[in-house]
């Protein structure tokens, strides 16, 4: 199938390069303590952040930092054939610690002892690259909830369909069969702290397809900061400062 | 600006699904004309001054592609709403204007209308897809009226009456195709313009002599509803059709519902069928499977079989047909293949074919307009209405048609002229027909292809003998042995006697990688092309001529890079060890077969050449035998050899391909290069390696030759290769020729062998029937085939000197790349063999020959002959009236009186001579000459 013409436009008109919409919204669940709602284009995930609190279970507690756990779903509703999506699945387990790695890396953990942070992270819609919409989601979510962190995390997927790079895929890129890479990065520390692909792909290729996926999650990163800097504006008019 | 698109859609399972997909609108998309003040003209394709500039609707894409590739028509403005119907409707045609739209010489400008912020449309409430896109062509076509102002005159072309209107409505000026040519001035496009189906009643003037006139002839095609349904219901079986080569009224439809082929016969049968086209077939009750063959036998009339070349293997061989066919004897028993009727075509294979005008009269009158029906050089599509405006022009000229429709009311499907070949008879003309009906690509290669040649004169620079993967292979004494006046010599071989008594024997193949790499141009080009095809005067290149003739050939006292496999071996012709180097060798000599036969059988020569020459023959001989030991078939065909005249380039004389020792010598080692080299790639990459097979026959396929054999008392061993090589080997007749024919009969029966990739199949399926090898690849000829070059990179990367190239990664394009080397490696086979045909005829044209035949298949009207001496076979008809009665199970025929009989394998007096029964169909016929003496028995 051809999901690049020769005029260089993608099934849904974007350009290689080009990500799709995005649109975040801050503080979503009034009784978490930080949320949020992050869109690429057709996903939409929303995140809720818990805590730090004390530890539930407290077999689980770490005397020197705070735990952090994560749970993934996906609203029945989210595709198109509303199937009901057992919990607890192998895919949605996976999902659920890959971000709960990603967020442990960045979230300064050794500042929280004993203590235990939740996030909560649901696809509203899916429409490819359901994992890097969840960690922009949780991020921002954590921001939102003033938990210390190293940097913004961010996420963005890319892919290698018809020879070329291609930014962000959509669901119908992503369903193709081509390899998927997904990359979580620290814009400031300039750090890789999550990739995953599973296919094949030659190395040089590869390189080209990351730093693609690199540039992807500085653009996501510029934006958080965009929406965070808005937030943080709005509190202190709130505030009267 | 984001627009989201929803829709709905049913899914396979049945259920009902909305889809929501974004879509982008961008305001970088630009209008391609290089004067234009707004846009970024640096993708401009359109000329300066475009007079008029052309949009395209999407039935003008679809009906009149062939007008479109006439450079006559240009400045074409194609939008993305058209590309996408026509990709949705037509796979072929929606390629064929992509590739006009790459083009770099034509002006075909691919504007994204769909993603353009002004020209994209919503659906309106209760609009079908059909209208809204006629609405956004309009809509696009406005814009560019808009757009480019005054400076150019935009014109929508389209034939569909409505839409024409309403553009005129909306201040858009719009033509028909039709009125559009016109004003164009040139009478001869008028030809390629396909008619709309309105205007249908008029065309059936050709038909109007004919007594069938407006009579319903075919049955109507099923609804693709009731087809499915009926596939499903196992009512319908599906298969692809193929029409007999030798007989236009049988086809075969291979089904696997039923696990058998499903014959059909005459026309009304076929139902309007044409070859390839994927069908829908209906079983005729038991009882009519006998009837309907009487019928198909009484519509043979003006149809007969011609002279060619005996087939080279069982794919090409004319179908054994039903033995009861037509035959008195047996008529009880019932016939074993089941027969049937197409209710529906459910994949057209419509291409353009190649032929002729039926010689006409010129009508007086009708405003120049003319009904032709045209023929085919292939005999296996029907004659094909069209419609022309210069039959004068045509009647002598061999033309390509494409096909249009071919409703329930007409004999004959219509189609429309395409372009002219050339003069009929003329050796150029039939020589491109050979090429186009073999789908074999003989256009100059492209300046991007040349481009990524190196520069010339190209010799062996110092990097390349300082690169640590090429040893120096200089001193040693390599030679080559080809035939007479080769150019494209890709191998070489080396042998030196070791002190241990042992040999080392190499065999350097071109290093054609080194200059042809993957993802290129020239790569492609290659890869396209599969192959060198090899004609009777002409040789159209797979590689570029510098690379064939110059840069990659091994020719005589020249440096040049190579791909060597070296053994040590033993005298006994065992091999001790295997090494495989990239190299640099200088050929001391390039000899031909007849000079290096020469020297081995001149005794009085001891110089080195010879020595190694005499060396290498005696290993080649034990390698031989050992490998006839394990059970390699020795089978022949019957080569010919035309000797040309320089000046005419006219054929002076046939003889048959004589095989020399020389011949076999380097046959048997290039075989142990290609075994060697497919044990390693597979030992490296068992997913991908290319490698090649001959599949083991049938015992359905060897049936006619065990027939044959014990018709003249012979009984052949056909359980294993092995089997079958010794009883041919005892298969000795009255007379030295009786062996070779048996052979060649043999040799037919086989199915050809064939590429594929090692992840396709398991071990034992990689079996080389014909070699009696397990494993077999082709490595010795890369200048001439694609597949050795692959083969070449998969061993480069199993030394470890190139990095695999991607497509090994990906399976399916693997596949299709081994498919395609398989067609092509079987078209230029057949465009070799069309080629000899055509020469044979050429050269049969002022010379009525006779000549010794021997009878190869008895049939119910005479036999077939081939006719050793120039390696052609053709049917020899026997009159009723001569008084023959043909006794088919027996193989025999024998005059009512008992005074002569023929078997099948005898030797007859046969008259060769060139008639043309029908016009502009020369063939050569054959007639028996009746000689008491060779026949009494």
């Amino acid at each position: 199938m051809e999901f690049v013409n020769p005029e260089g436009l993608r099934l849904d008109g974007r350009r290689a390069t080009e990500m799709r919409q995005f649109r975040a919204e801050i503080g979503v669940v009034s009784r978490a303590d930080g949320s949020a709602v992050f869109e690429m284009g057709n996903t939409k995930v929303i995140a809720a952040v818990y805590g730090p609190r004390e530890v539930q279970n407290k077999s689980q507690q770490i005397n020197d930092k705070a735990v952090v756990r994560c749970e993934y779903s996906m609203a029945n509703f989210s595709t198109g054939d509303r199937m009901r999506k057992p919990k607890g699945d192998r895919r949605s387990t996976e999902i659920s610690l890959v971000i709960r790695q990603t967020m442990e890396a960045c979230i300064l953990t050794n500042l929280m002892p004993r203590s235990q942070i939740d996030i909560f992270v649901q696809v509203l819609q899916a429409d490819g690259g359901t994992r890097s919409a969840c960690i922009n989601a949780a991020t921002l979510a954590l921001a939102d909830a003033g938990i210390p962190m190293r940097d913004l995390v961010t996420s963005c997927s890319a892919g290698y369909l018809n020879s070329t790079a291609l930014l962000d895929l959509n669901y119908v890129e992503d369903s193709a069969g081509g390899p998927d890479v997904t990359v979580g990065f620290l814009p400031k520390l300039d750090k890789v702290t999550l990739l995953q692909m599973d296919a094949k792909l030659p190395q040089d290729t590869f390189k080209n397809v990351m730093e693609l996926a690199i540039e992807g999650c500085k653009a996501v990163a510029n934006y958080i900061r965009d929406i965070l800097m808005e937030n943080t504006k709005r509190l202190e008019c709130r505030r009267g400062v | 600006m984001l627009q989201s698109r929803s829709f709905v859609k049913k899914t396979k399972q049945g259920g009902v699904r909305k889809i929501v997909r974004e879509h982008y609108l961008r305001d970088d998309i630009y209008c391609g004309a290089p004067f234009c003040k707004v846009c970024d003209v640096s993708g401009a394709k359109l000329s300066d001054a475009p007079s008029p500039l052309l949009v395209v609707d999407t039935n003008v894409v679809l009906n009149q592609i062939d007008l479109l590739e006439n450079p006559a028509i240009d400045d074409v403005v194609v939008l993305s709403v058209v590309l996408q119907e026509v990709n949705n409707k037509n796979i072929s045609i929606y390629n064929r204007l992509r590739s006009l739209c790459s083009n770099a010489s034509r002006k075909f400008f691919v504007f994204s209308n769909e993603h353009h912020r002004d020209t994209y449309v919503k659906d309106m409430a209760g609009e079908t897809p059909n209208d809204r896109n006629d609405r956004a062509i309009r809509v696009a076509t406005r814009w560019y009226q808009d757009h480019l102002g005054g400076a150019v005159h935009v014109l929508l072309l389209t034939n569909d009456r409505e839409n024409k209107r309403k553009a005129i409505e909306e201040g858009i000026s719009a033509e028909t195709v039709e009125s559009y040519v016109k004003s164009l001035g040139q009478p001869e496009l008028l030809d390629l313009i396909v008619q709309p189906p309105s205007e249908d009643v008029k065309m059936e003037d050709v038909e109007d002599l004919r007594p069938s006139k407006r009579k319903v002839i075919y049955t109507e095609h099923k609804p693709m509803s009731e087809i499915t349904s009926g596939l499903l219901r196992g009512i319908f079986h599906q298969g692809k059709l193929r029409v007999n080569r030798y007989n236009p009224f049988e086809a075969y439809v291979g089904s696997e519902s039923i696990g058998d082929e499903i014959i059909i016969y005459g026309r009304t049968n076929m139902n309007r069928a044409f070859d390839g086209d994927v069908v829908a077939v209906e079983l005729l009750p038991q009882d009519q499977w006998q009837g309907e063959t009487s019928i198909a036998i009484t519509n043979e009339e003006d149809e007969e079989e011609d002279v060619h070349l005996p087939p080279s293997s069982a794919d090409d061989a004319p179908r054994a047909t039903n033995l009861v066919q037509g035959s008195t004897g047996a008529a009880n028993s019932p016939p074993s293949r089941p027969s049937g009727r197409v209710v529906g075509i459910i994949k057209r294979n419509w291409h353009s074919y190649c032929g002729s005008v039926e010689p006409m009269p010129m009508p007086a009158g009708s405003g120049g307009v003319v009904h032709a029906l045209f023929v085919s050089k292939d005999r296996r599509i029907p004659k094909i209405r069209i419609q022309t405006r210069q039959l004068d022009n045509l009647l002598d000229k061999r033309i390509v048609v494409a096909v249009d429709k071919w409703d329930v009311l007409s004999r004959y499907p219509s189609g429309h002229y395409v372009r002219t070949i050339g003069v009929i008879g003329d050796r150029d003309t039939e020589t491109e027909v050979v090429l186009l009906e073999n789908d074999v690509e003989f256009k100059p290669f492209s300046s991007q292809v040349l481009a990524c040649l190196p520069p010339l004169p190209w010799s062996v620079s110092s990097e390349d003998l300082a690169n640590p993967i090429r040893q120096d292979l200089r001193h040693l004494q390599v030679f080559s042995v080809d035939p007479p006046g080769c150019k494209d010599i890709d191998d070489a071989l080396h042998c030196t006697a070791l002190p241990s008594g042992n040999f080392e024997v190499g065999v350097h193949i071109a290093d054609v990688t080194n200059f042809v790499h993957p993802g290129t141009p020239l790569d492609d080009e290659a890869s396209k092309r599969g192959t060198s095809v090899y004609l009777v005067e002409r040789r159209i290149d797979m590689l570029p001529k510098p690379l064939t003739e110059d840069i990659c050939s091994l020719r005589a006292d020249v440096e040049r890079l190579a791909f060597s496999v070296i053994w040590e071996m033993t005298s006994e012709a065992d091999i001790i060890s295997t090494r495989f180097t990239k190299s640099v060798i200088k050929s001391s000599a390039a000899l031909s077969y007849v000079e290096a036969q020469a020297r081995m059988d001149d005794s009085r020569l001891v110089d080195p050449v010879t020595t190694d020459l005499r060396n290498m023959n005696a290993l080649a001989k034990i390698m031989r035998q050992k490998r006839i030991d394990r059970g390699a078939l020795t089978l022949a065909s019957a080569e010919v050899k035309f000797q040309i005249d320089t000046e005419t380039h006219d054929p002076l004389d046939i003889g048959m391909y004589q095989i020399r020792e020389a011949n076999q010598m380097v046959e048997e080692f290039m075989l142990a290069a290609n075994i060697s080299v497919a044990q390693k790639i597979l030992d490296h990459f068992p997913q991908c390696a290319l490698l090649r097979r001959h599949p083991t026959p049938t015992k359905e396929m060897l049936e006619p030759l065990i027939r044959t054999a014990s018709a003249v008392g012979l009984q052949l061993d056909v359980s294993s290769s092995k089997a079958l090589a010794d009883s041919l080997d005892r298969a000795v007749g009255s007379d030295p020729y009786f062996n070779k024919l048996i052979r060649i009969l043999a040799t037919r029966c086989m199915s050809q062998a064939v590429y594929f990739c090692s992840g396709e199949l398991s071990a034992p399926e990689y079996y080389h029937y014909g070699l009696a090898a397990p494993l077999y690849t082709h490595f010795t000829s890369p200048i001439r085939r694609y597949a050795d070059v692959f083969v070449h990179r998969l061993l480069a990367a199993s030394l470890g000197i190139n990095r695999l190239p991607d497509v090994f990664q990906d399976k399916a394009q693997l596949t299709n790349i081994s498919d395609n080397l398989n067609y092509r490696h079987r078209n230029a086979q057949m465009a070799s063999r069309a080629s000899v045909e055509l020469h044979t005829l050429i050269y049969f044209r002022n010379r009525p020959t006779d000549t010794e035949a021997r009878i190869v298949k008895i049939r119910s009207n005479g036999f077939i002959v081939f006719v050793p001496k120039y390696g052609i076979e053709g049917p020899v008809c026997l009159s009723k009236e001569g008084g023959w009665l043909v006794d088919e199970q027996q193989q025999r025929i024998k005059k009512s009186d008992n005074s002569i009989y023929y078997g099948v394998l005898q030797t007859v007096q046969i008259h060769m001579e060139v008639v043309e029964p029908q016009p502009n169909r020369p063939k050569l016929q054959l007639t028996l000459i009746e000689d008491t003496y060779m026949t009494k028995k």
